[in-house]
């Protein structure tokens, strides 16, 4: 499949809610809604998530004057098994709704899920929302929370958030001109706790073939970011770049390494999970793209395809990347 | 871009190992552990007055208790990041594993939660614990005898 333009895709809202660590990082000020606890006024962390969806969801549909109503279908995912946040919030809208998982990715694959439907006109107004949660995520993919082994230096940190946008073909200055969905590739990592390194060569690939199918490089772009490779998944990125003759001139970076303040909070590698990249990007670099900092970026989310059960069996991890270009246009 | 090649680049960018580092850290932890309960032990049998095999399950319990409420207020876990195996290896590292579990699937309830996923990481100890105690039971019956 080729890239898919799009020619009538506007982001008409967006919102973002997260937990106290994102909070505390340096974007803090930019999320809609905030929280002091990882519980998030609720009994769980499973309930935790769904508040936090809840909270983007309607901060998303509230800012862009719209109604429950106005919502033609929406498109949503997160981390936990069966998609659960995203099916338990889904369940009380009484709307249409396409629920995705591409693990970390899934972030570029509802919103290029949810354009393409308003595209074709299928849908006229589209809601798209990701969510994870540092608890549940830890729960289901590695230890229990409070168990005292020793993290490897390479571990990163799941995201508590989660951020929703409403797509639409009512002109604004924020178009959704792209999407290229991204091939499994699986070069026969192991390392569970080495999620940035795995997703790498993903996201390297998805880049590549976007760049060949368009005809463009990293001048065409203000800002390239990668989902959630962190600290050794960027270098590593950026030298598979290098080695294949690209010249990156400052123009990539990673959302994982943006949510949080490495000199202060103890965020290992960087950020990880689906709320990494939709929350940084709608809540800064979507700001910035609006206020004329930048005229292009492009969005690779990328994700870990591992099932902790296929880990243990000794299979390799098959991962993803999905790209999202964003456009400033004069509305 | 071949599989080959990646590998080969990857390799590159894979941080250095911290085990020389982590092996010092834990045998100081270890040692400091053990002075702790040497010190409970002679605190128990001469303050308390307890003969030497209830002072040493006194100290056990002692160790078990503390872990189990520092993992319950959450600090458990950040000293640990911080020394290992030293936490790890002791009996603290049990305690720990049976708490975290618990506290995790304390949301699922007492018996589907709590009661079954308490041993989640406790039970390959337990399990390989008996095993080996059955072969190593035998082999000294069966060499020197009851």
């Amino acid at each position: 499949m080729k890239t898919i333009i799009f020619e009538n895709v506007y982001v008409q809202s967006r919102a973002t809610a997260v937990g106290k660590m994102e909070k505390d990082g340096p974007l803090g000020s930019l999320f809609d809604v905030t929280f002091e606890d990882s519980y998030c006024n609720e009994k769980t962390f499973e309930k935790a998530e769904r508040a936090l969806v809840y909270h983007a969801c309607d901060q998303a549909i509230r800012k862009g004057n719209k109604k429950i109503s106005d919502i033609d279908v929406i498109v949503g995912g997160d981390l936990i098994n069966q998609l659960t946040s995203s099916h338990y919030f889904a369940r009380d809208m009484n709307l249409p709704f396409l629920g995705m998982y591409a693990a970390c990715a899934t972030s570029s694959l509802v919103i290029g899920e949810a354009a393409m439907l308003v595209e074709h006109n299928m849908a006229n107004y589209a809601l798209a929302f990701t969510s994870s949660h540092v608890a549940t995520a830890e729960r289901q993919f590695r230890y229990p929370n409070e168990y005292g082994v020793q993290k490897k230096p390479t571990t990163t940190l799941t995201v508590t958030g989660s951020g929703a946008l409403v797509l639409g073909r009512k002109k604004t200055k924020i178009k959704v001109r792209a999407f290229t969905p991204g091939k499994i590739i699986d070069w026969d990592h192991k390392d569970a706790n080495d999620m940035g390194l795995a997703m790498a060569p993903a996201a390297y690939d998805t880049l590549k073939t976007h760049f060949q199918q368009t005809n463009t490089t990293f001048k065409d772009y203000d800002l390239i970011v990668t989902g959630d490779l962190s600290k050794l998944g960027y270098s590593f990125l950026m030298d598979l770049c290098v080695q294949d003759g690209y010249e990156i001139d400052h123009r990539l970076h990673d959302c994982g390494l943006m949510i949080y303040d490495f000199e202060k909070q103890d965020a290992f590698c960087g950020g990880s999970g689906c709320a990494c990249s939709m929350c940084v990007s709608l809540a800064k670099l979507l700001n910035e793209l609006e206020q004329g900092v930048y005229q292009r970026i492009m969005v690779i989310a990328t994700g870990a395809l591992l099932s902790p059960v296929a880990i243990q069996q000794k299979e390799s991890i098959p991962c993803i990347a999905h790209a999202i270009v964003y456009e400033r246009s004069e509305a | 871009m071949d599989k080959k090649q990646i590998k080969d680049t990857a390799k590159k960018h894979v941080p250095k190992h911290t085990k020389l580092r982590n092996t010092i850290v834990a045998f100081l932890c270890g040692g400091v552990f053990a002075i702790i309960g040497q010190v409970l032990l002679y605190v128990y049998m001469h303050m308390l007055k307890m003969d030497e095999k209830s002072a040493l399950s006194l100290v056990i319990v002692t160790f078990i208790f503390v872990t189990s409420v520092s993992t319950g207020l959450g600090v458990y876990d950040k000293f640990a990041q911080f020394f290992g195996a030293g936490m790890f290896i002791p009996i603290s590292g049990f305690a720990n594993s049976l708490t975290a579990s618990a506290l995790e699937c304390r949301s699922e309830g007492p018996i589907y939660g709590i009661g079954s996923n308490m041993f989640k990481l406790a039970g390959s100890v337990i399990t390989y614990g008996i095993v080996s105690a059955f072969f190593f039971g035998a082999i000294r019956f069966l060499l020197f005898g009851a």
